[in-house]
């Protein structure tokens, strides 16, 4: 009986039939370089924030990584007059359908939907915009390793360069970018970092303040336990 | 009530100790769920400060812009209707604008940091309605035959003056509000902010 | 000092005459005799009143912020889903009250399975408790109920796409199934109907409901009296007083040791909320961060861990039975599989209450039933291939077989004679 039971509790890890099965690197940790983050929220606005929103997003927020208000407005506020609004776009979403057969995504939370049984939502991230690779049977020329068929085309072409896809099913550097391989790694980090930063603001304070709490109920426990064995002593 | 029986009163001592600590406890509990009623971060955008243009407001005109959900009116007073003032100051309940219905830069005779610029929130402090303007003088303004120019509320009667005073035995109790404000170069304002923020 | 004591005493004194203070104080708290040997398996009941109240007052701060609304807003975002991320951001502490929320559903969900395991463990649905066991398995229901509803309201993937096959479910009753659903959604499809309905379910018609069952469970309790982990009746052996000598009153001595649970408690809880909100996606699945989007429907859709036994149960009937197709059997199976619980104060024969002086088949079914119940509830939440849904057959089997085989083998076993007074074992 033991035994089938144990049988039991090993059988589901039999068969594993698992879904397209993704390798995907590991992105660097970067949260608490304020430069790196800094770098990404710069590359972000600069590539990204013209076809995907970051809808709720403010800009005030980015304060958080060490901006000022004179930085933010300066150099960030492209596609926005006020300083407390939030990160939108002009672009209209039925419009970008029918230009690009789908909607790109708003980017706010992209790094927590993205993670996955494969690995976290930045690697998959670091991973995709590492893996665009030249693909002349796609609208856009481009394809990536990580989404099949992508409809977005390879924005960080000019500092990666071109990539294609071997025999051997790996990516192959054809023709040069304006950064070298580690550069564009580097940059891409900073990006990534950005993007988890921004998919929840708060994360780094939230748990400085978990420690606290944990500090102060340990300290509760003590009391309540010693009330507790206090008034049980009239027990037998 | 006090405690004499050794045991009672150790037990005492660390009730209440522990009784301390959970109340410290329950108000720190109770703090993010009381400060999530505070205005969000939506909220204090949406009511940010305003910047005005008025390079294009000629003496004897008035302009309205929207803060805070409320109409700001912007009049740029002529060297008539400023020598008016202080003339009808014995109409007025509050001629001296001794309450505190405005920053201290606009205490004064025109209420306001410039003498020709007026800046004013338009609503009654009756009951809220938004006065209409009667820049018209005299008895063609269906007011009085002495009327400077001002203001009339059109739901109790009140009256204001050219400086958003409240004129005497009216159901207004206050002189219009001044909202803080500064200038930005000469032509330019930011209603909602000002210099001492 | 002792005219504050007077004033005190007289304005009691004066409630009391209008209403039964003092007197339900006593009843319930100061003389409410409760067994004194209660171990590790008994904090989950105040535990769980511990979590109702903490999301009634994260939800009503949720419900100030939060628009059931489908629509799309300027930015293509589901206005629903914008506004949990306003929520996160925007509104002052919003973040930790939406982690406390989602943290308190599964933690609800912990420590309900755990107060069901201790009944399990010492009868304590026998007789004269069957009624206290009856109102639980009506809670369980509706708290199932409560979560399916919550569930839609953040309108992401997952929330819709699980809605939208539950409510397909019921489409499978024969006769009445696609009006029903029809009726459920409100549209012919899962919408902002839907929606709106369910975040009135959630937030007002099914708390209040839980609310009343609460109480009835509780009054019930008190009429006759906690179990305990011997199983024996503590009213057999009373003092001169009336007093049970095996109890003692439940406040102090209880109040005082379930402030020590719950401070326990707070403290995992605490490392959820402030560590790992989304618990590697067993919470806060990563798919819900994506809006939900009727036209793309996602690789793989699985109920949130506390739903998983049951949903496995569902997938594993795959054989249609008297011309009716097995979907329609399987959601049989999955109802008969929660109400059954129901009738265990039935089935049960055994002339004691407590494991500890069962004999070895009961302790041998109960084990395989909880193993049974883990892995249907691991294999609930992945794909199905032809070799899972096997195991999920013969698991589904052994979680009936416990309890339709239980009158046979309840009564078959070699009990130990149960002690006169409670023990701590």
């Amino acid at each position: 009986m033991k035994k089938f039971l144990i049988t039991l509790l090993f059988a589901p890890f039999l068969a594993f039939a698992a879904g397209a099965e993704l390798h995907l690197d590991r992105a660097p940790d970067k949260s608490g370089d304020m430069a790196a983050l800094q770098n990404g929220a710069k590359i972000f606005v600069n590539y990204c924030l013209n076809c995907h929103s970051a809808s709720y997003m403010r800009y005030n927020r980015l304060e958080d990584i060490g901006l000022n208000d004179a930085q933010i407005k300066d150099n960030l506020l492209f596609a926005a007059e006020k300083y407390g609004e939030l990160m939108k776009i002009a672009m209209q979403r039925a419009e970008a359908k029918v230009w690009f057969g789908v909607a790109p995504p708003d980017l706010t939370i992209i790094a927590r939907a993205r993670a996955s049984e494969f690995g976290s939502g930045p690697d998959w991230l670091y991973t995709y915009l590492r893996t665009f690779y030249r693909d002349e049977s796609r609208p856009t020329g481009w394809n990536n390793m990580v989404f099949a068929n992508v409809g977005m085309p390879h924005v960080l072409w000019e500092l990666q360069g071109d990539q294609v896809m071997g025999e051997d099913h790996k990516l192959k550097l054809v023709k040069p970018g304006k950064l070298k391989p580690q550069e564009f790694d580097a940059v891409v980090g900073d990006l990534v970092a950005y993007l988890k930063y921004m998919g929840e603001p708060v994360a780094e304070f939230r748990k400085r303040l978990g420690v606290i709490v944990l500090i102060f109920l340990a300290v509760l426990f003590v009391f309540a336990y010693a009330l507790k064995r206090e008034y049980w002593k009239d027990i037998h | 009530m006090s405690c004499d029986d050794k045991v009672d009163c150790g037990r005492r001592r660390l009730l209440v100790a522990t009784a301390a600590v959970g109340g410290v406890a329950g108000v720190a509990v109770a703090v993010p769920f009381v400060a999530s009623m505070l205005p969000s971060e939506r909220a204090k955008a949406a009511g940010a400060p305003v910047e005005v243009d008025i390079s294009r407001l000629a003496p004897g005109e008035m302009m309205t812009v929207e803060w805070r959900g409320k109409p700001v009116w912007i009049i740029n007073r002529t060297k008539e209707q400023l020598e008016a003032l202080p003339k009808i100051d014995g109409q007025l309940a509050d001629p001296k604008s001794e309450k505190n219905m405005q920053p201290e830069y606009a205490r004064n005779e025109t209420r306001s940091i410039k003498p020709a610029i007026l800046v004013a929130i338009g609503i009654c402090t009756h009951l809220g309605c938004s006065p209409t303007e009667k820049f018209q003088t005299g008895a063609e303004s269906g007011i009085a035959a002495d009327w400077p120019g001002g203001f009339f509320c059109p739901c109790h009667g009140s009256t204001f003056d050219l400086a958003g005073r409240v004129y005497k035995n009216k159901p207004a109790p206050d002189n219009l509000e001044i909202p803080p404000y500064m200038y930005l170069g000469d032509a330019k304002l930011v209603i909602g902010e000002d210099k001492k923020a | 000092m002792s005219k504050v004591n007077a004033l005190l005493q007289g304005t009691l004194n004066w409630v009391d005459e209008r209403f039964p203070l003092t007197s339900n104080w006593k009843a319930h708290l100061a003389e409410y005799y409760a067994p004194k040997n209660f171990n590790f398996w008994y904090y989950f009941g105040s535990l769980a009143m511990l979590v109702l109240v903490l999301q009634i007052v994260t939800g009503i701060v949720l419900t100030m912020h939060f628009k059931p609304d489908a629509s799309l807003n300027a930015s293509g975002v589901p206005v629903a889903f914008a506004s949990v991320e306003y929520i996160m951001r925007d509104v002052p502490w919003g973040w930790l009250i939406r982690y406390m929320h989602s943290t308190g559903a599964s933690a609800f969900f912990v420590v309900v399975y755990l107060h069901m395991f201790r009944g399990m463990l010492y009868g304590s649905y026998r007789k004269p408790r069957e009624l206290i066991w009856i109102f639980g398995m009506v809670i369980f229901l509706l708290l199932m109920a409560e979560a399916f509803f919550g569930y839609l309201l953040p309108w992401g993937q997952m929330s819709f796409w699980g809605a939208q096959v539950i409510v397909n479910m019921f489409s499978a009753i024969p006769l009445i199934g696609p009006d029903l659903s029809l009726w459920l959604r409100g549209d012919y499809v899962v919408g902002d109907a839907t929606l709106n309905r369910f975040f009135a379910f959630h937030v007002i018609a099914v708390p209040l409901v839980l609310l009343g069952l609460v109480a009835a469970h509780i009054i019930a309790l008190h009429e006759v009296g906690s179990n305990n982990p011997d199983g024996i009746e503590i009213k057999k052996k009373k003092d001169a007083n009336g007093i049970p000598l095996d109890g003692i009153p439940f406040h102090p001595y209880y109040s005082v040791k379930d402030v020590v649970g719950v401070v326990v408690f707070l403290m995992v809880f605490s490392i959820v909320v402030f560590f790992m909100p989304e618990v590697g996606g067993y919470v806060l699945e990563h798919n819900n961060f994506f809006p939900a989007d009727p036209l793309v429907t996602p690789p793989h859709i699985a109920p949130l861990w506390y739903f998983t036994p049951y949903y496995s149960i569902l997938r594993a009937v795959t054989y249609p039975l008297f011309g009716i197709e097995a979907k329609f059997w399987g959601v049989v199976a999955m109802g008969a599989a929660t109400l059954i619980f129901a009738l265990l104060p039935w089935l049960d024969r055994s002339p004691v209450k407590s494991i500890r002086y069962r004999g070895p088949l009961y302790k041998g079914f109960l084990t395989a039933f909880i193993v049974s119940f883990i892995i249907l509830g691991y294999l609930g939440m992945l794909p199905p291939t032809p070799v899972r849904a096997i195991v999920a057959q013969i698991c589904a089997v052994i979680y009936f077989a416990f309890f339709l085989l239980m009158p046979i083998y309840s009564s078959l076993d070699k009990c130990q004679p149960e002690p006169d007074r409670v023990t701590s074992k």
